[in-house]
């Protein structure tokens, strides 16, 4: 479990998150959404150490990331696996390299032990014959899936994915949402997705924590979303004509 | 005051970089790699401007030196003089901070913005280290050998422009060159190249490294790069001049 208590983080006098408390469960789609700006950016890249918070306290498990050595840190950085929104492919090595890169890093692993751990993730995210493929003759989303094949490379204990499926059709989209979800299920990974894609929310958000300008607006299922009364969620969630219909129909129905 | 933060800065940086490697393999991998993208890749514009800037000092000092009361040796004993002191070490270090030094910032700068840099630090890997380590050591190593390469091709080019033009005697130019030849002078050039390949190695990296925005920035960092690591390059040379020689 990963329990984040009023964590607070601010840039150059401009507060950015004003005192989250939240926790994830293992083998759950976690997903955190919010408008454009929200702070879930810079939510996420906290729980993995790219920013040091102000205050507040991320366990791991726990361990707090306050009480963490340097080296300790780099550690359980080998147990997370992130996504990052634009793919963050190492562009000079291949999909093989950059997938191969933490085992040849981190594992002490024969070359032929490491490529099938290769080729077994890319079969896992569906992909094949791409080895030799650099990610710029890459399609975004396949690019996406490589991301994700890097990331569960080392069998993460924590996933985290940026807008997974941001820049993607909405089919691509559902595809690496359900991935993710399967993959989250099937390892029992401590899952979060950022995401401000509604049709992903509705899919796979299991827990789902509302982020307005840096607070926790609101925290529920994707059941509960539905029907919540929050006004800043239903001006979020239900921005579009359609889901407004879609949840008026729901609303009526279920009364 | 600003500056002074800079400065600070990449100092601080350093002491990240000079960090033991986390797996030699992967280490060795990429100093292999760097040699080639750093230093192989320049043997072309240095080979070109060493053997052509070479001739034109040999053309020049011959055409200035018409004095029937100076030596014609001089003429390669000058040309000889002013490629290993300063032509060979520091006009192609300045050549190299153009080229490599733009190449090292805009790449680290990519990896910077496209957070291909935050990927590797969320994999636990000390990314300074990892990208700019290798860097450090390929120029360090084979500056050195593209120098020395680059003070011989400029003599040899003096001595082509010589024959070639018929303003000077071959055998003029070869007792010229011998001269007087101190190995002192090779090893201050040698000193100096090192410092310079340190420099070009470091400074665009650090430019690159902490690079803020989109393409636009780094290709502004990359140009900041190039300037800085030039003015610093000459004004090092001022100081390890007078330092070596004075
Ligand atoms: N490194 C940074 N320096 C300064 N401000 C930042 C930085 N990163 C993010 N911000 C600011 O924090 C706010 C939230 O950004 P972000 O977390 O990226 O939003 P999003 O919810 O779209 O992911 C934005 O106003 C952004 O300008
Ligand atoms: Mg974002």
């Amino acid at each position: 479990m990963i329990e984040v208590t009023d964590l607070y983080k601010e840039f150059k006098g401009i507060p950015v998150l004003k005192g989250v408390s939240t926790t994830f469960e293992k083998g759950v789609t976690n997903m955190i959404i919010g408008q454009s700006g929200s702070g879930k950016t810079v939510f996420l890249k906290c729980l993995v150490g790219l920013h040091i918070p102000d205050s507040g306290i991320i366990c791991f498990d726990g361990r707090k990331h306050t009480e963490l050595t340097i080296k300790e840190h780099r550690l359980l950085r080998q147990e997370i696996g992130m996504v990052f929104q634009g793919g963050a492919l190492y562009d000079s090595l291949t999909v093989e390299e950059n997938i191969m890169f933490p085992l040849k890093m981190f594992a002490d692993q024969s070359f032929s032990e490491m490529l099938d751990r290769v080729n077994f993730v890319l079969k896992r995210v569906n992909l094949e014959d791409v080895n030799n493929k650099f990610p710029a003759e890459l399609s975004g989303g396949m690019q996406k899936r490589v991301s994700i094949a890097r990331a569960i490379v080392m069998n993460p204990k924590y996933l985290f994915c940026d807008e997974p499926n941001s820049g993607l059709d909405p089919n691509t989209a559902t595809v690496i949402d359900n991935l993710i979800k399967e993959i989250t299920e099937e390892y029992q990974i401590i899952t979060v997705i950022n995401s401000h894609d509604m049709n992903s929310v509705m899919e796979i958000g299991e827990k789902i924590i509302f982020l307005k300008d840096g607070v926790k607006e609101w925290e529920g299922s994707n059941k509960e979303i539905f029907i919540t009364e929050n006004e800043a969620v239903v001006n979020f969630v239900y921005s579009s004509n359609l889901f407004r219909k879609v949840r008026e129909a729901y609303l009526k129905e279920t009364k | 005051m600003n500056y002074l933060r800079h400065v600070g800065k990449y100092f601080i940086m350093l002491r990240q970089v000079f960090r033991k490697p986390q797996k030699w393999s992967v280490f060795r991998e990429m100093l292999f790699r760097e040699i080639e993208d750093l230093g192989l890749k320049s043997l072309g514009i240095i080979t070109f401007i060493s053997f052509f800037v070479g001739g034109v000092v040999a053309i020049q000092t011959a055409l200035n030196v018409d004095s029937p009361f100076i030596p014609k040796y001089l003429i390669g004993f000058a040309t000889k003089r002013s490629m290993i002191l300063e032509f060979a070490p520091t006009f192609m270090s300045v050549i190299l901070a153009g080229k490599v030094g733009s190449y090292i910032s805009s790449s680290i700068g990519t990896m910077r913005v496209t957070e291909q840099i935050d990927a590797l630090e969320v994999m636990g890997i000390n990314s300074l280290n990892y990208l700019v380590l290798p860097k450090i050591i390929a120029t360090v190593f084979f500056y050195p050998l593209l120098i020395s390469l680059a003070m011989f091709l400029g003599i040899f080019g003096g001595y082509v422009a010589g024959t070639l033009t018929g303003l000077f005697f071959s055998e003029d130019y070869l007792y010229g060159i011998r001269l007087d030849f101190d190995p002192y002078y090779i090893q201050y050039a040698l000193i100096k190249t090192v410092v310079f390949a340190f420099v070009i190695a470091t400074i665009p990296a650090y430019h690159g490294y902490y690079v803020k925005g989109g393409s636009l920035e780094v290709g502004r960092a990359s140009t900041q790069a190039v300037v800085w690591t030039s003015v610093v390059i000459i004004l090092l040379n001022y100081f390890l001049t007078q330092m070596l020689l004075a």
